[in-house]
């Protein structure tokens, strides 16, 4: 319960390969690289073990780490169940294929780059293993920096003005958080997350302070209409920092939600979820359409993403087993998928340095490798079964439809229109023959970038058909997390609150 | 383990000739998938036989897949009559298409791509027939999907391959929609979606209502027709018919596996599978019906027009799933898998044929360039007339007749039996046949017969397909002959129950078998002089008289403009669904996100943070903006209100 334990391990030791790195003179990029690697590399060996020791049948807080801190009550705690310990493993794992990701593709400052890129790896697993909410913040608003100065420094010609969109929308978000949080602690008396998701707040305290959560998780989505800044961060940022921020920047939200707004404000919750609804199904269909239209192939995977984030708000919302399971497994294939989406785009923008889709055509032709792992998680992004994209995808939708059939209904269109705008950037990419001059002599993916997907191609593909690895370490969590929510909420109806 | 390699050994064989065709080279790649599916194909007529005929049926569990909360779904194989029938049926059929491709494929240069798709395609129908509960029928079906696109876009140069593959898949996508709305709403009515579960509720659910888009329904008709949806979007019913005749753009061998035999039949699979729902479901029935017998009727009088002879073939395909859809719907679930069975035999046998034309032909698709082609292609001529006489049901009634006579019969008597409004659906099932017997016959006449229409050298240099390509026709003209009348007494005859067992559910006012014995005499005939008026006519325009068919379109035109666009249906799509869904995205884009969104809120702080305040903000009338940003809030409360009936809880919200 006291000292540090593996949690703290795994969130600093990214920091201590940083430390190193700084070490380093600035020409030896050779060396700051492979450290980088290196260390991303043991902090994923480290989350693999937490994997393996995590017991899935328990819904408590695992590897519980507590130190006092800031005095008062505010201390220094860590621990994981299992909404969280997955999102670690992700973030873990993600990291080396960024490193590897930028290997050639960053030649400037590649020393701050490493730095950057491991100190916003602490932040985003701290995010998961913090209990305590003023730990929570820190970690994450201060991924804000790294992410903020990766796009700005290394990114394309609109960096600043991407960098500024994005960090400006999500700190107004934060700032609202920040006061609920403080509002939060002068009511409970702790920052304890623990005591909080046990902790009644009276109903109309819920309802502002679930304002102000949604207010940061839902740009952190992005939900819509607060969803503009992703495309423009996305254009902008280099490959390794569109990975990090679709595979896990966008999942602070959903996990938000989970760990703070259902469990702690649930009459709120049970209120607002028309509104969840409403937003999640336009951002559907809104961004489906707009994705039909884009012509850059960076911004139609960002606009993508908002849609696929949709599934993930209306699972959150339907507060049933299901639609909790489908949001969590969403998120963690979104990770995945949409991370190997920008690492595919990556690939040829490396060889041709351009975004534009209609720059390409027919690369099928000398490219035959790069055209089916593209394929492969075209497929997997359009939710076809037999691919991690399916199954929370289903989950989502399956619970949507017990709780409201128009939601269903509407959300499930976007099923079609996935597949439309997928399916025509494919046509447009890969298909076709090859007769523009500058493709004549593109060549396909090296071992490097092959090593790079090999391990997303298994597991997207693993996943899809025998998703228990995941489903298992949820169950009990969600289970728990459901059963605390229904019963929480039956108990605020039997206080018989007025007007609701 | 009969069963695993049956479903295993094709995905087996795509996965050998799909990841390391490069390094085997493509002739040991032919070699093993068809091997594979020789071996798959003969063990699943031993399972036919253990099965349908010995009366063994089992449950093979594989492997765990969805568990969440009460949902726990399993890979495993449903093994019954009604799934060995598909099994005989996919593997006979895959592996003779298999074995034709090594010859009509020869050229190409990436046939172990092809061999790899082929087999990807065999193995998803397999999951898709063995299935044993809803979610695996939907990986079956999507997977299907998946192979029959990569396969109709298989030559990715050619631009209309390409559109054909989006469009195939996009619309059984439409049809998809429905489907796992069917499912969803099937889990949260039964409160499972394995087979064997909800077959045994949806007795109880007979009549219950169901809240579904704010409207009370009976349960069991919405779950039938969503589901229903995913059918008609597979087999190409009208509506969602327009991918079909476009999947011609694929090679040959596909059209015959996939866009013949096998996936297109998947509808009216999956409608005998889940009887056990649908005769819960009479007003779903009458869809089934109805929607059957338009498409039997629309597909063929778009047929009579054709002048590619592979959409010729493809429009017959989508009229004969409409009769197999009627015979779903009245209830002869029986007659609708008989139908299944004997047509997979006729229609791959004639898009085979049809590539063997092609194939002499160097790639000719055109009727009017063809003709006098018999004395040329003396075996590929036979075998297509072989088919064309089962396709169009010839034979004497009570007697002996083709395969295709002895399915169709039954089904249009049934229709008969089955007494639709003014017999409505009896009456388009002869027409259809008589329509359908002439576009077969106008397809044979245009073909081989008559005076030549082709230069002078690709006529000369027209040969004989390799035996490769001629030995699958020839067992496919077997069948096409024998399949009836072999198979005739354990499908529809008196036997029929001990033969299909539970595996098709006939409800307690199912009473179509007893009225089928009481039709009169004459309906017997009906189909039989429709053929015969089909044969005569298409005769008298295409070998009699030559000139009558293009003075016929002049004196016609506007009619025969109307059925030459297949009732302009793509161009209403374009109209209606294409064109606005780009753009609707454009206008999201760049005036709702671009304008409004970003004009009032991030532009708006990032360019005062930026001091570049002048230029962005000034740039457009700042306010109308804000005006419709807020505009657009309001919509969305309003939307949220009218939604979820709870105005009052709103203006509570706001209230405070």
């Amino acid at each position: 319960m006291t000292g540090f334990g593996v949690l703290s391990l795994v969130t600093f030791f990214p920091i201590f390969g940083a430390l190193l790195i700084a070490a380093q003179n600035r020409d030896a990029t050779r060396n700051i690289r492979w450290i980088a690697l290196y260390t991303s590399l043991i902090t994923f060996g480290i989350s693999l073990y937490i994997w393996a020791k995590f017991d899935n049948g328990v819904a408590t807080f695992q590897f519980v780490e507590q130190m006092p801190w800031l005095g008062g009550s505010i201390n220094y705690k860590m621990g994981v169940d299992g909404i969280s310990v997955l999102f670690v493993v992700l973030t873990a794992f993600l990291m080396p294929l960024c490193i590897l990701a930028s290997w050639e593709s960053i030649e400037d400052r590649v020393k701050e780059y490493m730095i950057a890129f491991l100190v916003l790896e602490t932040l985003m697993i701290g995010v998961f293993c913090a209990l305590d909410l003023v730990l929570f913040y820190l970690f994450f608003e201060g991924g804000l920096i790294p992410m903020f100065l990766i796009i700005g420094v290394w990114g394309g010609p609109r960096r600043v003005y991407a960098s500024f969109k994005f960090f400006l929308y999500t700190l107004l978000g934060s700032v609202l958080m920040l006061l609920a949080m403080m509002a939060m602690y002068w009511h409970a008396g702790t920052t304890d997350i623990p005591t909080l998701l046990a902790h009644r707040f009276p109903p109309d305290m819920q309802w502002w302070l679930w304002l102000a959560f949604f207010a940061s998780f839902a740009v952190k989505m992005p939900m819509w209409p607060v969803h503009t800044w992703l495309p423009d961060a996305h254009v902008e940022a280099p490959t390794a920092g569109s990975v990090i921020l679709a595979g896990i920047l966008l999942k602070m939200g959903g996990y938000g939600f989970l760990r703070f707004s259902l469990p702690m404000f649930p009459v709120a919750s049970e209120e607002f979820a028309p509104l969840v609804f409403v937003l999640s199904v336009v951002a559907i269909i809104y961004t489906s359409l707009v994705a039909l239209a884009q012509e850059d192939v960076k911004k139609l995977i960002a606009y993508s993403s908002v849609a696929h984030m949709g599934f993930v708000t209306m699972g959150i919302f339907c507060f049933n087993v299901q639609g909790v399971d489908g949001a969590i497994f969403q998120m963690l294939s979104h990770g995945l998928v949409s991370g190997a989406l920008f690492l595919c785009v990556g690939v040829v923008y490396d060889r041709m340095h351009t975004r534009e889709i209609a720059a390409y055509g027919g690369l099928v032709n000398r490219m035959p490798i790069y055209a089916f792992v593209f394929m492969l998680f075209t497929m997997a992004n359009v939710g076809l079964p037999g691919t991690s994209g399916f199954v929370g995808e289903f989950l989502t939708l399956l619970a949507a439809f017990k709780a409201n059939t128009w939601v269903a209904f509407l959300a499930t269109t976007g099923v079609i229109l996935s597949a439309a705008y997928a399916l025509y950037l494919y046509r447009r990419m890969i298909f076709g023959t090859l007769d523009k001059p500058a493709l004549k002599t593109i060549t396909d993916m090296s071992y490097r970038e092959v090593a790079v997907f090999a391990l997303l191609v298994i597991l997207v593909v693993l996943l899809g058909f025998y998703p228990a690895p995941i489903l298992d370490v949820t169950a009990v969590s969600v289970k728990n997390l459901v059963s605390n929510y229904e019963a929480a909420l039956k108990a605020a109806t039997a206080l018989n609150v007025p007007g609701r | 383990m009969i069963y695993h390699a049956i479903v295993f050994l094709p995905l087996l064989g795509a996965l050998i000739a799909g990841f390391l065709g490069r390094a085997i080279g493509p002739r040991p790649s032919e070699i093993i998938t068809t091997l594979f599916l020789g071996i798959a194909a003969a063990l699943s007529w031993v399972a036919l036989f253990q099965v349908g005929f010995a009366g063994e049926t089992a449950r093979v569990p594989v492997l765990r897949w969805v568990t969440s909360g009460e949902l726990d779904v399993s890979w495993a194989f449903r093994i019954d009559t009604l799934t060995a029938v598909m099994l005989v049926v996919v593997n006979s059929v895959s592996f003779l298409v298999h074995l034709y491709s090594i010859g009509y494929m020869h050229e190409d240069d990436s046939r172990q791509r092809f061999f790899a798709y082929l087999s990807l395609f065999t193995f998803a129908m397999l999951a898709l027939v063995t299935s044993d509960n809803f979610l695996q029928m939907f990986f079956g079906w999507e997977g299907v999907g998946l192979a029959s696109y990569l396969l109709i876009g298989f030559w990715y140069q050619k631009p209309e391959a390409n559109a054909a593959a989006i469009k195939a898949f996009v619309v059984n996508r439409v049809g998809d929609f429905g489907f796992a709305l069917g499912i969803f709403g099937t889990f949260a009515v039964f409160g499972t979606i394995s087979f064997d579960a909800v077959f045994r509720a949806a007795p109880s659910m007979a009549g219950q209502p169901m809240e579904f888009l704010g409207y009370q329904l009976d349960t069991m008709t919405v779950l039938c027709l969503l589901l229903f949806m995913g059918a008609m979007g597979k087999s190409a019913q009208f509506l969602l018919h327009t991918w079909l005749p476009d999947a011609m753009e694929g090679p040959t061998p596909v059209s015959a596996l996939i866009h013949a035999a096998t996936m297109v039949t998947a509808g009216v699979f999956m409608v005998a599978r889940l009887s056990p729902m649908f005769e819960w479901a009479p007003v779903a029935l009458q869809v089934v019906t109805l929607v059957g017998a338009v498409t039997a009727f629309f597909a063929a009088t778009v047929g009579l027009v054709q002048n590619d002879i592979k959409r010729v073939v493809a429009y017959s395909t989508c009229s004969q799933l409409g009769y197999m859809f009627v015979a779903c719907g009245i209830g002869a679930y029986s007659a609708a898998i008989f139908h299944l069975f004997t047509h997979a035999f006729f229609k791959a046998l004639l898009f085979l044929g049809a590539g063997s034309v092609i194939h002499a032909m160097h790639h000719e698709q055109d009727m009017r360039n063809m003709g006098g082609l018999a004395p040329k292609i003396r075996i590929t001529w036979i075998v297509m007339l072989i088919g064309t006489l089962s396709l169009t049901g010839v034979g004497i009634p009570h007697l002996i007749g083709f395969a295709g006579f002895h399915s169709k019969d039954a089904i249009i008597e049934a229709a008969y039996a089955a007494h639709t409004a003014n017999n409505y659906a009896f009456w388009l099932l002869v027409v259809a046949a008589f329509m359908t017997a002439f576009y077969s016959w106008r397809l044979i006449f245009m073909t081989f017969h008559g005076p030549t229409r082709a230069d002078h050298e690709t006529y000369e240099h027209a040969h004989e397909s390799p035996w490769v390509m001629l030995i699958p026709l020839l067992v496919l003209a077997l069948g096409a002959v024998a399949a009836g009348f072999a198979f005739k007494a354990y499908f529809i005859g008196d036997g029929y129950k001990e033969f299909w067992r539970a595996s098709l559910f006939e409800g307690a006012d199912n009473h179509i078998r007893h009225a089928m014995h009481e039709i009169p005499g004459w309906v017997g005939w009906a189909p039989f002089f429709a053929m015969l008026a089909g044969f005569s006519l298409s005769y008298l325009y295409y070998i009699a008289v030559p000139s009558l068919p293009a003075a016929t379109a002049r004196a016609f035109e506007p009619i025969y403009l109307f059925l030459l666009n297949k009732w302009y249906f793509d161009e209403l799509y374009d109209f209606i669904f294409v064109r606005p869904a780009f753009w609707l995205g454009r206008l999201f884009w760049k005036k709702g996100d671009g304008a409004i969104i970003d004009g009032l809120g991030a532009d708006n702080l990032a360019s005062r943070v930026l001091q570049t305040t002048g230029r962005v903000v000034k740039l457009q009338t700042g306010y109308v903006y804000h005006y419709a940003f807020a505009m657009l809030i309001g919509v969305a409360l309003i939307i949220t209100a009218f939604m979820f009936h709870d105005i009052r809880a709103l203006i509570d919200g706001v209230g405070r």
